[in-house]
């Protein structure tokens, strides 16, 4: 038999340096204990004659989906949605548990729909529960930053799987400060929203019509290169949709004041890539969907309340734990006391490998959370221990262009103890306040051993 | 005297920086003492409603390219304090961050193995010894890398042991263990292992200090091993039914420098052992089985049956310093107190003088005695206190002891067990198993221990044979 030319040693480290004695390079694994109580379903997981395969299987999928913007329409149109109907962002959840700025959403909502004249009096309408339902954004194929309401009228992005003619929504996002998604419902947001549903969605609809499809994909990856990581950094993102729509838009023939003001409002926006970013996220995460034995997360998504995953391969189940308050910075003279907890479905960015995941390649937000350069390089390699693969599409060129972590592994999580880091805004805790900061937060380690249990169960039965 | 709070609000056209640096430059000038409020920000028109709602009055003239400074201070006196500290603030946020670039060591054996795919040099093997409730996972990374690995971790599940062979066998990996003390591969030892020449000889072993006392005694033939693979003491149960005995025969009679392969084991279950002679029996390479047990050849003759196949001469096993014997001595017979850190050898020797007269025999190795402890070949204490226990017996007669060299045992042995065994009055009779290459030097180690009065054998059957003809119990 050929000598080793190298040996990984996870141990004790005497057998390591036993191994150096005779020459022999040795990669030493800083193994510590897995999280409490874990220990038999992962034996139990690993095990699994479906893992290996299943988790190939789901991380190819996720790398080949290349999502194209198609179209932009009211989501009454393209999601069927009736009125009274309401999507939110995160795991299940009725109006009793509802953050402040869920409920300031679900209550700017309805004031946009003609339900209530008074966003105020949609408090009454949602306890009563009448001819309201709600339903999370993740059950439509859709996803929604912060409160991630969805209402009928609302104009959403479609994107599309060319190969499958899979699609995933979102909603156009508003810009910064008091907005929906950040749970004010003053009347500068009604109007704001009103004039998205009048002006710019039409706006769009005909640039996207006329220009599209436009290749959402790629521009993530000519924007992870230019230092949007694309969760709390767009700018570059949203700069090039704008580059691919604004001659269809200037020749929409539509009035040339709205255009002008069309213009300005996207180009003024710089988040207005994110609700891009994510429903491709979310198109190629949904590709991994269902695929029995694989650990890999196919959504992450907080509704304020809850902090909830999905996984390949334990079907539409959310495993849920109480959402975590963020660390960050704060606009104004808000502080820790005013923010709400993590809120919103815009970690679908962190489960496809960007946002906090690519951290390394956005350098100008690292001192969001107080963070330097260097931190910012050992987050996204920290990021590589818990997942299955780099995509080769999206890379990170201060790191030799090495590809972004792709595919949360839940048993690398619960093995490791490292939890996925989001980057992420922070909603006010009480309803109608909006954005009060930014900052880094990560999942409730508890989710992800409720996971790895069910995992094993069902490994268990297919045994 | 106390003054009403003062606001102070300037622009600095010009003065640009992100939004995220000023946050942070806000936060600091938050925390100076006599600032109540503080916003340092670009005036866009978001900041500037942020301003107003936080009661600044923001000038008229203010641009998006203008840095506004807001504070609220409560004492007017502070002012000048207080903007010595934006200015510092702004300094700190610009300043460069020394931080560590060092890549921290990958914390999985997955981790590790793939950041060395696709580097030179990268056909690594992997040796796993984590706690056993982790150690399949861990040697699961292994065997979906396709590679190599040898799990020194005990208490592993037999199920879980099963599970691993299986995914290893689907994808050609060799997995040595559960429990695997010792194996050299290519003539790299892994664990602890014994420094031998490359030869002609390939060992399968189910046992690590079986396999250790046949790479001594073959190497003082001089008889080389280039790969000894161990497969953990249950893999010719009825549970694993030899998986990795398999895949170690095929892997050595693929080796054209293997001419004979010996396999170390207790007896097979039935079946098993049926199988896997008949998998043998299909191979190019002879295969010579030594299978200890009662009323089998002991790991000595199995070396010397060895020798005689490959058509050497069977040397006169070393025997260093003359044990005084006690049947001629003070002592009136008495019994044997056999001390061991090796399970194979404890084994061995309780099989030739046998328990019925009393002997006992101790191996330190298991798993009674390393609960929260190292093994005996890298910790001796316990050992030792045992030895004084059993000196201090009246009716010890002889003392029989084992010290096993090699990779990653005690690095000097003899350094505490030489003067402990100084002390004894009994006959002490060792079998001290290594070759002349181990790091340990065992000329050296004999010296101490004959010097200290102890007879050293090298065979620890021959230990155990002279420790019974002592009590003039001639086996």
């Amino acid at each position: 038999m050929s000598t080793p030319e190298a040996v990984v040693n996870v141990g004790a480290d005497l057998l390591a340096d036993a191994i150096a004695d005779q020459a022999t390079p040795v990669t030493r694994v800083d193994w510590r204990p897995p999280m409490s109580g874990t220990e038999a379903h992962l034996a139990t997981v690993a095990a699994d004659p479906l893992r290996r395969t299943a988790n190939e299987r789901a991380l190819a999928a996720v790398l080949g989906v290349t999502a194209t913007l198609v179209d932009v329409a009211p989501a009454s149109e393209v999601l069927g949605l009736q009125r009274g109907e309401f999507l939110h962002a995160g795991p299940p959840i009725a109006w009793e548990r509802a953050s402040g700025p869920l409920r300031g959403g679900l209550m700017a909502g309805a004031a946009l729909e003609g339900l209530v004249e008074d966003p105020e009096d949609a408090v009454a309408l949602f306890e009563s529960g009448a001819n309201v339902s709600l339903e999370p954004c993740h059950h439509r194929s859709t996803v929604g930053p912060m409160a991630g309401v969805v209402t009928p009228s609302m104009w959403m992005f479609v994107l599309e799987d060319a190969a499958t003619g899979r699609r995933t929504y979102c909603s156009l996002n508003e810009g910064l400060g008091k907005v929906l998604r950040y749970g004010a419902y003053g009347p500068e947001v009604l109007t704001r929203l009103r004039w998205m549903g009048d002006v710019l969605g039409p706006l769009l609809q005909r640039a996207v019509r006329a220009a599209g499809p436009v290749d959402v994909t790629g521009i993530l990856t000519q924007m992870l290169q230019m230092g949007d990581e694309a969760h709390n950094r767009n700018r570059a993102g949203t700069l090039m949709l704008l580059r691919d729509l604004s001659p269809a838009m200037v020749t929409s023939g539509m009035d040339a004041a709205d255009i002008a003001e069309g213009l300005r409002f996207v180009g003024g926006n710089d988040h207005f890539f994110l609700n891009l970013a994510m429903p491709a996220c979310k198109l190629a995460l949904d590709a991994a969907r269902g695929i029995d034995g694989s650990t890999m997360v196919v959504a992450m998504a907080r509704n304020g309340t809850d902090f909830g995953i999905q996984v390949a391969g334990t079907g539409d189940e959310w495993f849920t734990g109480p959402a975590q308050l963020a660390d960050g910075l704060f606009l104004g003279s808000y502080g820790p006391d005013d923010a709400n907890p993590d809120i919103g479905d815009s970690a679908i960015t962190e489960t496809a490998g960007i946002g906090g995941f690519a951290m390394a390649t956005a350098p100008a937000i690292v001192r969001l959370v107080g963070g330097s350069v260097p931190d910012a390089l050992a987050t996204t390699r920290r990021m590589h221990e818990i997942t299955l693969g780099e995509n080769p599409r999206w890379t990170v060129p201060v790191l030799e262009f090495q590809g972004t972590p792709t595919g949360i592994d839940v048993s690398l999580v619960c093995r490791t103890g490292i939890l996925p880091q989001i980057n992420t805004g922070m909603a006010g805790r009480v309803a109608g306040v909006g954005q009060v900061g930014a900052g880094l937060v990560t999942p409730p380690a508890e989710v992800f051993p409720k996971a790895l249990a069910r995992l094993a169960e069902l490994a268990r039965g297919r045994a | 005297m106390t003054t009403p709070p003062s606001n102070h609000v300037e622009l600095r056209p010009g003065a640009y920086a992100d939004s995220v640096t000023l946050l942070q430059v806000s936060r600091a000038v938050q925390g100076l003492d006599g600032v109540l409020a503080a916003q340092v920000a670009m005036a866009t028109a978001l900041n500037i409603e942020v301003l107003t709602e936080m009661g600044f009055e923001v000038p008229p003239e203010a641009s998006t390219n203008d840095l506004v400074v807001a504070l609220r201070l409560a004492d007017a006196d502070a002012l000048t304090a207080a903007l010595a500290g934006v200015d510092q603030a702004l300094r700190d946020a610009n300043r460069r961050v020394e931080g560590s670039t060092e890549i921290a060591p990958p914390r999985t054996t997955a981790a590790a193995l793939r950041r060395a795919a696709g580097t030179p040099g990268h056909d690594a093997i992997v040796v796993v010894s984590v706690p056993g409730p982790s150690a399949v996972v861990e040697a699961m990374d292994a065997v979906d890398a396709g590679r190599d690995v040898l799990v020194f971790s005990d208490n592993v599940p037999v199920e879980q042991e099963v599970a691993l062979k299986r995914a290893a066998a689907e994808r050609g990996v060799l997995v040595m263990g559960p429990d695997c003390g010792t194996a050299v591969v290519g003539g790299l030892g892994l664990g602890f292992a014994n420094v031998v020449s490359p030869g002609p000889v390939g060992i399968v072993a189910a046992s690590g200090t079986g396999c250790q006392q046949l790479l001594a005694l073959l190497d003082h033939a001089g008889v080389g091993v280039t790969s000894a693979l161990g497969v953990g003491g249950r893999d010719l149960s009825a549970e694993v039914r030899g998986a990795s005995t398999r895949e170690a025969l095929r892997r050595l009679d693929q080796d054209p420098g293997v001419e004979l392969i010996v396999v170390v084991s207790k007896p097979p279950a039935p079946d098993v052992a049926t199988e896997i002679e008949a998998y043998a029996a299909a191979l190019a390479t002879p295969v010579e089985f030594a299978l200890l047990g009662d009323g089998r050849p002991d790991l000595t003759a199995a070396a010397e049956a060895v020798l005689r196949r490959l058509g050497r001469d069977v040397p006169t096993w070393p025997v260093s310093g003359v044990a005084p014997d006690s049947t001629t001595g003070a002592t009136d017979g008495g019994v044997i107190r056999g001390l061991f850190v090796g399970g194979t050898l404890k084994s061995e020797a309780q099989l030739i003088a046998g328990t019925g007269a009393g002997h006992t025999f101790v191996d330190f190795g298991d798993d009674d005695y390393t609960s929260g402890r190292a093994h005996p070949m890298i910790d001796p204490t316990l050992r030792l206190e045992h030895l004084a226990r059993a000196a201090a017996d009246p009716a010890t007669g002889v003392l029989l002891l084992d010290v096993v060299l090699g990779h990653g045992a005690e690095p000097d042995p003899a350094a505490l067990l030489a003067p402990a065994v100084s002390t004894v009055s009994q006959p002490v009779v060792i079998a001290v198993v290594g070759t002349a290459g181990d790091p340990q030097g065992r000329a050296r180690q004999v010296d101490a221990l004959v010097a200290a009065g102890a007879e050293v054998h090298l065979s620890n059957a021959g230990a155990t044979r002279r420790a019974l003809e002592l009590l003039g119990d001639r086996a």
